[in-house]
Order: C-alpha cells, then structure tokens, then sequence
C-alpha cells in the first residue's frame, strides 16, 4: 500500500499545482517540497523490508486474462534508485524556488516536476514490463513539457521536440521487445522475467528483442549515436537539467539494462551491442566535452560519456563490472548534479553560460567555487572522492574482461583515453569558470546567490566526500542490498575501499589524472581552450536529424499527394464505386438469380405511387442546381411516397415518423435556402466544355449502374423466405415480458433501449452542434440584404411585435395556426401515451410538438413568437437526456441491470387502477428530447435572418462584430 | 408489388448518387437525402412486404406468421430522426462554408480550370 503511496503523491501533487494561481511561486515551492520529502520518509520507512534479499508488493489486479495487473514491487535495487529520485527531488525543488524567476508561471513548472517524479518512480517501483513502458512514456513526455517550459524560445521548441522524437521513437522498440518477452516467458511479471534468463537466451527471438530493448534504452539514456538530443535539452531551465538529464531520465535506460541484465546479459551479443554503443559513447562524449563553450553543453557532453561508462561496464558480462555500474549510477548522479546546479548558479547570478566570458568567479563566489570544484574533482576521479572509487572499479575491470588479446588491449585503452578526457575536461570546466584572470565583460556582475540555491549542491557534495572517504560505511550496505535483489544472495568478491594496494588500476588513475592536465596545459599553451571540437564538430548529429526530419515530411506531404485528394468528389466517386465493386464482386462466385417465392401481385395504384416518387426523386436530381426550391419540393413529394410505402406494408410507426420528419426537414432545408448563393443557368461556360461533360457522363453511368445494383439486391432479397426467427422472438415476448402491444415501440423502448439512448444523445449532440456553428455563423456579404421576394413585397410579413394578429393575407393562416398549436399538443401527448399498445411513441410525439411550435414561429414571425413564448430547447434536452438516464439508472436501484424495464400496478382513490413503467419514463425523455433537439436546430436557424437587417454592409471590425454577436446570440 | 419496390430503392439510389458526386454542397444535401429515403426503404424492405398485419398484438400468445417484422421498423424509425439531424448538421455546416469561403462549391473554392 505504501509502493502505491510513493508513486500516486507526485501526480496527486501535480494535479494540485496545476490549480494553482500561475503568480503561486511559494506555495507551489511548497507542495512539491512537502511531497517530494514525503516520498523520501515512505521510502525511507520501507527500507527494513527490502534488506537482505527482502521484496516489498503491491498487487491490483486489472485485467488478469491478459497478464495486465498494477504490481508494484520493490527489492534493494529499486529501492536504491526511489531513494535517489526522491532525494534528488527534494533538493532539486528547493533550487528550483530561488532559481525560477518571479515572472515565469512557476505552478506549471513544479506541476510537471511533480509528475516526472510520479512518472520515473513508477518505472523504478513497477513489477510489470508493460507498466514500465507505460511510466517511461510518461518521463519522456514530461522531459517533453519541462524542455518547452518557456516555450516562447524556437530553440527550446526544437530541443523539446528533438528529444521526444528521439525517446518516444525508442520507447516504442521498448514496448516491442517487452512484449516480445512477455510472449516468450509468458508473463510480464518482472519476477517471472528475471527467472527466466536461460530461456530468453536460447531463444530464436533473442537477437531481434535485444535489439529493440537496446534501442529503447540507449535512446533513453542518450548514448550514441543517439546522444545529440540531451546536448539540445539544455535549453531547459538548470533544475531540469540536473534533475531530469543527468541524475535520474537519463539513468532510466542503465536502470532497466541493470534491471534484465539477469534476464537479457552473458552473450557475445549483448557485450557488442551495449559495450560497444557504451565505449563509443564514452569516448565520444568525453572528447566533445573537452571542447564545449557552454557550461552547460560540458555537462551535457560529460553525461553521455558517464553514461557511455556506465553502459559499457553493463555490457562486460561481468558481476563485478554490475557492482561498478551500479555505484558508479549513484556517484555519478550525486556530483552532476551538483555541478549542474552550480552551474546554474553561476548563469543566474552573471548573466552568462558562455566560458569565453566567465572567468575569475572564485573571488566574487568563493562557496560556489569550492562547491564546484570539488564536484569537478570527484568528475574527474580524484582520490578521496567517491568517483574515484568507481572509476577505479571500472579501471580494474577493463583490464581483466577482455578475452582475447586484441580485446585485453583496446578496453583498458579506451578507458584510459577516457580518463584522460574526463581529468581534461572537468579541470578546463572549474579553470575557466573560477580561476583565471577576472572577466570584465559580464551582463551582471557575480556575487554569491542566496542561501537556497548553493546548499543542494553542498550537501551533494558532502555526500560525494563522506562516501569518497568512507565508503564501507556510508553506502556499503545499500549497495550490498541493491546487488543482492540483482543477482541474489552470493555476491562477487569486492571491497569498497580507497587503497587497495599498489595495483595497475591505481596506477592507470595516475596516468588519467597526470595525462588530463597535461592535455590541458597543452591546449592552454596552444590558445586551443576555446577552439571548437576537432573532427567532431563537422558530424553535427543534431543537424543530421533536422535533414532527417525535413525529408521524412516531404516524402509523407509527396506519397499522400499522391494517394490522397482533398477533393471530395474524387473522394466520394472512389467510395462509391469501391461499394459498386465490392457488390458486384460478391455476386461473382454465385451469380445473381432471383428467389422462389411467389411474387405478390402489382397494384397499379401503388405503381403509379412510384411512377410520381420516381419522377419526384429525378426531377430533384436534375433541378437541383439551378431550381433549389423545385428540387426541394421535388425531394418532398418523394419523401410523402416512401411516406405512403411504410403505410402500405404494414409499418404504421414509420409512416407517423417519416410525415413528421418530412415536416421539418423541408422546414430546415427552405431556411437554408436563403443564404445560399445565387445562381442562374446560362451563366456558366464551363459547362459546355468536354471536360465537363465527359465527367457528367461517367457519373451518370457510375449513378445508374450503383441504382441497378441496389434495385437488383433489393429484389433478390424480396425474393426470398425470410431465415431468421428474430421476428418471431420479439413478436413472442413483447406482449408477455415487456407488456406492450406494439411490438416496435417495444423494441425501441425496452428490448433495446440502450441503442435508443445512444440514438437520442447523438441527436442531442449534433443539435448542439448546430447552436454552437450558428452562433459564430458569419453569411456571405451578398446573402445579407434583405431577399428580393421580402423588399417587393408592399405588406411586411413579419407582425408587429405588440399586434395580436398580422395585417393582410397572413391573417387567416394565422388564426389557424394558434387553433391548431394546442390541439397539436394534445396530439403529440397522446401519441406519446399510447405508443406501447398502438402506433405513435416518443420520437412521434415529439416531433408533432415540435412541428407545432415551428409552425407558430413560421406564420407569427420570430420576434412575435418568443415576446409571447419563451421555449428553451435546451432545457427540453437537458430533461430528456435526464429522464431517460434516470429510467435507465433506477433500475440499478432494484438490483438490476442498466435500464432493465421496473413496473408497478397502483391502485390510487378515485383516479383507479394505474399502470406505472421507467419505460414510459423512457419514452417521455425521449420526447422531450426530440423536442428540444427539433426546435433548437430550426429556432437556431430562423434566428439568423434576425440579425441581417441590422448588420451594416461594410465589414465590421472584429471586436464588434464579436459583440453584436454576443448581443444576438440565439434563444 | 417486389419489383416496384425494388426498382424504386434503385431509381432512388441512382438519383441519390448522382447528386452526390455534383459539385455544390445544396446538390450533395439533396442526394445525401434522397440515398438516405433508398437505404431505409432497402433496409426496411428486409423484413418483405406484408400488407395489413403491422407488428400491433391483438392476442395474449401471438402467432408470428400473422405479424410483419418489426425489427428492421425498428432501426429505420431511429434512422428516420438521426438522418434529419444529420441533414440539419450538414446544413449548417454548408451554410458556414459558404460563409466563409464566398462559395458553395463543396472543396470550399471553385475549381481553377
């Protein structure tokens, strides 16, 4: 519970900073240093359970079927490094306060601070492979956030997306090797992984899942040639550099390495895929450094190269070389990041990172400078120091690993050229910065920075000396622990200890710390300090990303160009003819044959139906462009024929639904019209061109030949016995389960309501769509006008807003309309009542309502309407959505499934025997609904000729034109 | 009766398909509308055509044979009203394109040739 604890704070603490006021500089300091502490003391507290061997877990089970659990599990190892995110956390927050200016929004800072802490401690504290790479996506896409923090700077946007391509590219190969695992061994319980090494290295997918798991760590941990994104990420304020990219990110890909090495390590191709990436990093990293003018870009350079040791000691298949690697993680991470903040310090208080300008620092910052250079010396494996002690460790390795005589050669070498660079390097970096002439040339002048800023770093580096000095003592037993959940209870032979005698290791230490200076003094003598990298400088990897990433873009804007038009006829023609393809494909095995049943005989009323629906529906097609009011029409009487259809086969519900639909739709489409352009048959030329007609012709053929089709399907499915006994199953239960008589009412409402509530939250939705774009719906500057029919017209249309009734012809509709509006509701209550035993139901009923109001504001004019009747729609939904929610959830109260039909027969006084359902309850929401839906669509609509008489013909400046639409915002 | 029926679905559909591929967004509203008449008939003409027996109980223990399919009424009464907000939502949409482009062509700009 505690595991759980530990990782759940930092995204509690998150969330918290996130609501903070962005000026909230203390007290988002403060809650992520409480939490940060807070994690310290849990972990702290946890310490007893995970000596001598023990494991502490926590398991949730989440989808057992698939081997997903939450399991967080937590031995030596682990522990080690929770320890040190947390404790880094805690001294990088209390930096960060005094290092982030007033004037940055610092909430949002310390929030993804937060969550990167929550995010490294669950890839650190999960049991889980898959829960690993989920909690190392997220480090990567909070080091995202953190490097963008001021993202107004390009280069801080380059950098933060240089580096999530980089390390998200290598978490994918992450997941895939983990899941090539979990295939493998069958779990991707860690415990069972761990366990499972013998079979994971005898395995024909060993190569390929190396290679992956390679992939992912090495890009995580910036090693080459993926390195060139952590030089880049220094754009990001120091606190993240020296939280996230160098004690704790950027260790996520040596700690999963040292996580399988159990698992993964001990064969030729694990020590040349990772010692040699390592050796290539370290030497790489190390000579860059050298040459770096940035003070951060040294850092970053000596990163790598710490890392690129670190990697290659992993890859030796060595248990000692483990040991070292391990410690030389936490050493590593107490001195960077020391150095880092004093870096940080030196920028913040000059003005500068430039080591051209610095110069002379240790008189005006003399704790600085000490801080720093003991930092330094522990870089660059000073005896007394705790670097020196792995270094040493990985000195002594190097010679005995190499097998072979060429090997026994060239390891021992490139660590010393190594060593060498790193003495170089570190003393250039504390020379430069501290010791040589004071620099006049500063944008501020030096002083020492407050008391909050240099302590983390002091204590850091008192931790690098205690365990530098007495390191059996201090770090000792927590290594010991650490190993043991490695590699279990018998552990290789070491001794951490400063003299181990006269031995070669010791010797080579000399050799690096005498070769470093000399290095140095060389290329201070030679002027070289300031010169740019040799060789290196030309491969700019950065750059080559860049190139990589331009052409990557151009390829994909060229293969989509290719693949892929914008046009929607293209894009509509290739659907329906890929559909008339398909269909016919699906005939070719059996060809097409009509049924065996007896064909019913023609009625020729019902045929001439169809005679006019089909002259109706071509008509409408052919007129569409140039006549839209004849197609509209047109498209009615079509709809009035399906209408007809659905009476004459017995389907009474529809024939109700599609009437009413009818109504409205063509209500809808007539208010369109208006703001549709204008357009008049003989003035356009490019009819008459080949082209033109050449693709009218192919889409007629597509059209007729897509209509012969489905005619054909049709009437071979008509043609045919029905197979299925699903009509008969509703038919059967409707009456006896549900209790009502018709048996389509009854589908809808109770057999599946659960499609039906889908259905009206869909349409509840799009009708707020349609408020929502008409709100901010600006027309086309010659629809604006008041029509032409309007302004011919001597007797205005629109009634006076205090008249009971309108002037001239619109008179009579008008009193027949206000007769009908209370019968109409009348009859869409009534519908809505009956719609269990007899045609109607809610979707009639509310679309009756609805046509009824629309109606009133068609003959009484909008302004009339609402100064007498104030409808809010989206009430009217709200309370639909509600009752039918409601229905649905009551019947949890009973001990039933969502939505499951509740009944009770009451017996009132006086009122008599009363049939209660949560269906009719159901169905009232969903008339409500459509109400609201139906009307808010068309109000919303017809409001928007409103607003064209007032708005001026010339364009209106933005501002205003915002306001007048707030002012007729509609309903 | 069958053939009627099937050749109205198929004169319905081609008039639907035609207007689909026209180039002004009234035109593809227009034969959005008549496809969606075609395909609930289609869908609605999978339960056959039976006259005068609408799913409507008369007796306690119904006889199926007697009653047409009420399954396929069922989807095409929900696809009635979700095809009229749909019609309504590519209407706004039309009108706000128009708006803003100064045209009704439906690539939001009038072809170059």
């Amino acid at each position: 519970m505690l595991l759980t604890l530990i990782a759940a704070l930092p995204f509690v603490g998150s969330i918290a900073a996130a609501f903070l006021p962005a000026g909230a500089r203390n007290a988002a300091a403060w809650l992520a240093g409480v939490v940060a502490v807070a994690c310290l003391a849990l972990v702290a507290l946890l310490y007893p359970g995970v000596q001598a061997g023990g494991v502490e877990t926590f398991r949730f089970e989440w989808l057992p079927q698939f081997g997903l659990d939450l399991y967080f599990r937590m031995d030596g190892f682990a522990w080690l490094f929770a320890l040190l995110v947390s404790l880094m956390g805690a001294l990088v927050v209390l930096y960060a306060r005094y290092y982030m200016s007033p004037e940055d929004p610092v909430p949002r800072f310390f929030a993804f601070l937060l969550a990167f802490m929550g995010a490294m401690l669950g890839v650190v504290l999960s049991g889980n492979l898959i829960q690993i790479v989920v909690f190392w996506e997220l480090t990567s896409f909070t080091s995202f956030m953190l490097i963008a923090y001021w993202y107004h700077l390009p280069d801080a946007r380059r950098a933060a997306r240089m580096s999530v391509t980089v390390t998200v590219a290598g978490g994918l190969c992450l997941l895939m090797g983990v899941l090539m695992i979990g295939e493998i061994v069958g779990s991707y319980d860690l415990d069972d992984v761990l366990v499972a090494g013998d079979v994971l290295r005898a395995h024909p997918w060993y190569g390929a899942l190396l290679i992956l798991i390679a992939l992912g760590v090495l890009t995580k941990s910036a090693q080459f040639p993926f390195h060139f994104w952590l030089p880049q990420a220094m754009t990001a304020p120091t606190p993240v550099s020296a939280y996230l990219h160098s004690a704790t990110m950027v260790k996520a890909g040596v700690f999963l390495l040292a996580r399988l090495w159990p698992a993964l390590a001990g064969t030729n191709l694990w020590f040349w895929i990772i010692a040699s990436a390592g050796a290539a990093s370290l030497l790489v990293g190390a000579f860059s450094a050298t040459f770096q003018r940035d003070t951060k870009g040294v850092l970053a350079y000596s990163t790598i190269s710490h890392l690129g040791l670190i990697t290659m000691l992993l890859g030796m298949n060595s248990e000692l070389a483990l040991v070292a690697a391990v410690f030389h993680m936490m050493n590593h991470a107490t001195f960077k990041a020391s150095l880092f903040m004093a870096a940080g310090i030196v920028q913040h208080e000059t003005g500068t990172r430039d080591m051209k300008r610095l110069g002379g620092l240790a008189r005006s910052m003399p704790i600085t400078a000490a801080v720093a250079t003991v930092a330094a010396a522990a870089m660059a494996g000073v005896p007394l120091l705790n670097g020196f002690l792995s270094k040493e460790m990985f000195f002594a390795e190097a010679i005995v690993v190499g097998r072979s005589l060429g090997m026994s050669i060239t390891l021992p070498t490139i660590a010393l050229l190594a060593g060498v660079f790193s003495v170089a390097y570190s003393l250039r970096f504390v020379h430069q910065v501290f010791f040589t002439e004071p620099s006049h040339d500063l944008p501020k002048p030096g002083h020492e920075p407050t008391r909050g800023m240099i302590v983390p770093g002091a204590l850091l580096v008192v931790a690098c000396l205690l365990v530098g000095v007495l390191p059996a003592v201090t770090v000792g037993p927590v290594l010991e622990t650490a190993m043991m959940s490695i590699l279990g209870p018998e552990l290789p032979e070491y001794r951490l200890a400063i003299w181990h005698g006269f031995t070669l290791p010791l010797v080579m230490s000399f050799i690096a710390l005498a070769g470093g200076i000399t290095f140095y003094v060389l290329l201070l003598a030679r002027g070289a300090v300031m010169s740019p990298t040799p060789i290196l400088s030309r491969l700019n990897a950065a750059r080559m990303f860049d190139v990589a990433n331009v052409v990557v873009v151009r390829g994909a804007a060229k293969l989509s160009h290719l693949f892929f038009t914008r046009r929607l006829q293209s894009q509509l023609l290739a659907i329906v003819g890929i559909a008339l393809v398909a269909g016919v494909a699906a005939f070719g095995s059996t060809g097409w044959s009509a049924g065996e049943n007896p064909l019913t005989p023609i009625d020729p009323l019902f045929t001439l139906l169809w005679v006019v629906g089909a002259a109706c529906a071509v008509g409408a097609a052919q007129q569409a462009k140039f006549h839209r009011l004849a197609a509209l029409i047109m498209l009615g009487g079509a709809g009035l024929v399906t209408c007809l259809t659905f009476a004459w086969f017995s389907a009474p519900d529809l024939a109700l639904t599609q009437i009413a639909v009818e109504v409205v739709t063509v209500v809808l489409l007539l208010l369109g019209l208006r703001w549709l352009p204008r357009r008049i048959a003989f003035d356009d030329p490019r009819r008459k061109t080949p082209r033109a007609r050449g693709r009218r012709a192919r889409d007629f053929l597509l059209a007729v030949a897509a209509g012969c089709g489905t005619a054909a399907l049709a009437f071979a499915v008509l043609t045919r016995p029905q197979v299925s006994d699903l009509p008969g199953y509703f038919l059967r239960n409707s009456l006896e389960v549900a209790g009502g008589r018709n048996v389509v009412n009854v589908i809808l409402v109770d057999f599946r309501s659960f499609d039906t509530l889908g259905e009206i939250t869909v349409v509840a939705i799009v009708a707020l769509i349609v408020y929502a774009l008409l709100r901010r719906f600006r027309p086309a500057p010659e629809s604006i006008d008041v029509p032409k029919a309007q302004r011919a017209d001597p007797a205005p249309l629109t009634t006076a807003v205090d008249a009971p009734l309108p002037r001239g012809y619109m008179r009579l509709p008008a009193v027949l309309v206000r007769l009908i509006g209370p019968m109409a509701g009348l009859v869409s209550v009534y519908f809505l009542l009956r719609g269990h035993q007899a045609p109607g139901g809610g979707f009639v009923g509310g679309l009756v309502m609805a046509s009824a109001v629309i109606v009133q504001y068609m003959v009484g004019g909008t302004m009339w309407v609402e100064s007498r009747l104030r409808i809010h729609p989206q009430v009217w939904i709200a309370l639909g959505m509600i009752g039918a929610g409601t229905a649905g959830i009551a019947a949890w109260f009973a001990g039933k499934p969502f939505l499951s039909a509740l009944a009770a027969d009451l017996h009132l006084p006086l009122i008599g025997d009363v049939h209660l359902s949560t269906v009719l309850l159901f169905d009232l929401g969903v008339y409500m609904l459509v109400i609201g839906a139906v009307v808010l669509m068309l109000v919303a609509l017809a409001h928007q000729s409103l607003r064209s008489p007032r708005r001026v013909p010339v364009e209106p400046s933005r501002e205003s034109a915002e306001e007048t639409d707030e002012a007729e915002a509609v309903v | 009766m069958e053939l009627v029926y099937a050749l109205a679905v198929g004169i319905l559909v081609s008039a639907g398909v035609w207007l689909l591929l026209r180039p002004r967004t009234f035109q593809v509203i227009m034969g959005l509308s008549l496809l969606s008449y075609a395909t609930n008939l289609f869908i609605f003409g999978m339960g056959r055509l039976h006259m005068q027996r609408p799913p409507i109980l008369n007796d306690a223990a119904p006889d199926p044979s007697l009653y047409t399919d009420p399954v396929p009424q069922a989807l095409v009464l929900t696809a009635i009203v979700i095809g009229f907000a749909t019609t309504a939502l590519f209407l706004v949409v039309l009108l706000a394109l128009r708006g803003l482009s100064g045209t009704d062509h439906v690539d939001g700009r009038e072809p170059e040739q």
